[in-house]
């Protein structure tokens, strides 16, 4: 008999919205999160739109001498746990700390902070590098900020696989609970790397779009018109909590998370497999650690990047993992609002599957005018749509071939799915 | 004298995150400016930057109050 997990916070700090109720009507309201760059001079840039945070002043909620410590992506994600504490009414007093963990995805830590000591180095000289510089742009230093401020001595790791980062570090601390070593996980992810060097780097790769002169219709999963993806930045953490323990606290319980898979392509590593044999594999083994047949899956929340062969791939796995149900069942993109948050997407994307199973509305994709004959699945597209979502899945895949998929349920104390 | 002493309080407010009357030159940055190891270095690094200065580690560790970096600077300026 294994532990229940259900999910009881969450915290947002989106480019869609840095609350919950902000980020939730703009994603069914079809709104995007896209704009020009703001965060440095694009000039000489190939692309340069992203879906940047707004009006996030870290000072607003962490202490101003704390904030300088912490890079963006760490100011982020500590701020989103704040949030996501708040909502799950946790009163970190009353709790055993100990038996409380942290594990955070992000891809690529503090890169700013790394962009701005090696311009001091080249400038100024080694003896100009701050002392800070290394614990700011460690990739890890996200968890480990969270388990300082919120005092939380459980198991604290950062897990890394590009953009299922998050999705992973979900999997693991859901099978933390599950086996027993904690009462409560903070975990989701963080990112923040609209930075110079990382732009440049996804420009060269000629991975995101080139709409520029468009750019809320630039990401556009599964649409014929798609050329790349939209960068973004973000955190999104949830509090995950062994059922028991909730239910005696008389917590809101907003889902069940019930099963995790994992895999890698083993193929390539920026392209995805064109087979797509290892989303197929995480997806069904997603669906036997919840104990389901696919036929139980009402929605799912794509990966649906928007680059060309991605959308194809996936769409080619849904079909072979789900057979007839891929077209009885919703699919759709929010990174057609959202942008792409790398280490923090499937945080946010995880967050979507609880939304639309609590709210019973499915978030559509926008930005699907003319659908890619090979993309040939219900993709919600453009409005949302009002569904009795019980069972939830998210898949998401990162450079390294790595794919991750959660199945989130409607929580019953009596599990009758 | 009192201007390397108003440049020396911007550089420790900002660095340090605490409220300008705090900085008194008998004030110490560790116990009463709850600086660390790291902040320390960083405290270092800003008043050569500013001031045109070497301080060597020796030097830097006999540093603990406000008045002692105050006098350091208009010793070796």
């Amino acid at each position: 008999m294994v532990n229940r997990v259900v999910i009881t916070g969450i915290g947002v700090v989106t480019p869609v919205g840095n609350n919950l109720d902000e980020f939730w009507s703009n994603l069914t309201g079809g709104n995007s999160g896209v704009g020009p760059i703001t965060r440095f001079d694009t000039t000489g840039y190939s692309t340069n739109i992203a879906a940047e945070v707004k009006n996030f002043n870290a000072a607003d909620y962490i202490d101003r001498k704390e904030a300088r410590r912490m890079d963006r992506f760490t100011q982020f994600a500590v701020t989103a746990t704040g949030m996501a504490v708040e909502n799950a009414g946790l009163d970190m007093a009353k709790i055993n700390r100990a038996r409380a963990g942290v594990i955070l995805g992000s891809g690529v830590g503090g890169i700013e902070t790394l962009e701005e000591q090696h311009k001091v180095l080249m400038e100024r000289g080694p003896g100009r590098v701050s002392p800070l510089f290394i614990p700011m742009m460690i990739a890890n230093i996200a968890s480990g900020q969270v388990g300082i401020n919120f005092g939380l001595r459980g198991c604290n790791v950062t897990t890394t696989s590009a953009c299922a980062s998050s999705a992973n570090a979900l999997g693991d601390a859901f099978k933390v609970i599950q086996r027993g070593q904690a009462d409560i996980m903070i975990s989701g992810g963080t990112e923040a790397p609209i930075t110079p060097l990382a732009v440049a780097g996804f420009c060269s790769m000629k991975a995101l779009s080139t709409r520029n002169d468009d750019p809320t219709g630039a990401s556009r999963p599964f649409d014929i018109g798609r050329d790349g993806f939209v960068m973004a930045e973000g955190a999104v953490v949830l509090v995950l909590e062994e059922m028991e323990h909730a239910l005696a606290r008389g917590a809101n319980i907003l889902a069940e998370i019930t099963g995790y898979g994992a895999s890698c392509d083993a193929y390539h590593i920026t392209a995805p497999d064109p087979e797509g044999g290892g989303a197929v594999l995480s997806m069904r083994w997603a669906l036997e650690d919840a104990g389901l047949s696919p036929e139980k899956v009402d929605y799912i929340n794509a990966h649906g990047t928007s680059t060309p062969l991605g959308d194809k791939l996936e769409t080619m796995a849904i079909k072979e993992v789900f057979g007839e149900h891929a077209r009885g069942l919703a699919v759709s993109s929010t990174k057609s609002m959202t942008g792409h948050l790398l280490g923090a997407a499937g945080g946010l994307e995880t967050a979507v599957c609880a939304l639309a199973i609590q709210k019973r509305l499915i978030p559509p994709t926008i930005n699907l005018s003319e659908p890619d004959p090979e993309c040939d699945l219900d993709y919600v597209p453009n409005t949302a749509r009002q569904a009795d979502v019980k069972v939830a899945i998210t898949n998401s895949f990162g450079f390294g071939g790595h794919n991750a998929t959660l199945v989130i349920e409607r929580f019953a104390v009596e599990r009758n799915i | 004298m009192a201007d390397i002493f108003e440049k020396i309080k911007d550089i420790i407010v900002e660095q340090l995150g605490v409220e300008p009357e705090d900085v008194k030159p008998e004030a110490s940055f560790v116990d009463d400016l709850g600086a660390d190891s790291l902040d320390i270095v960083e405290l270092v690094m800003a008043l050569e930057e500013t001031f045109d200065l070497q301080i060597p580690d020796e030097d830097a560790e006999k540093i603990h109050k406000v008045g002692e970096a105050v006098q350091y600077v208009i010793d070796h300026q």
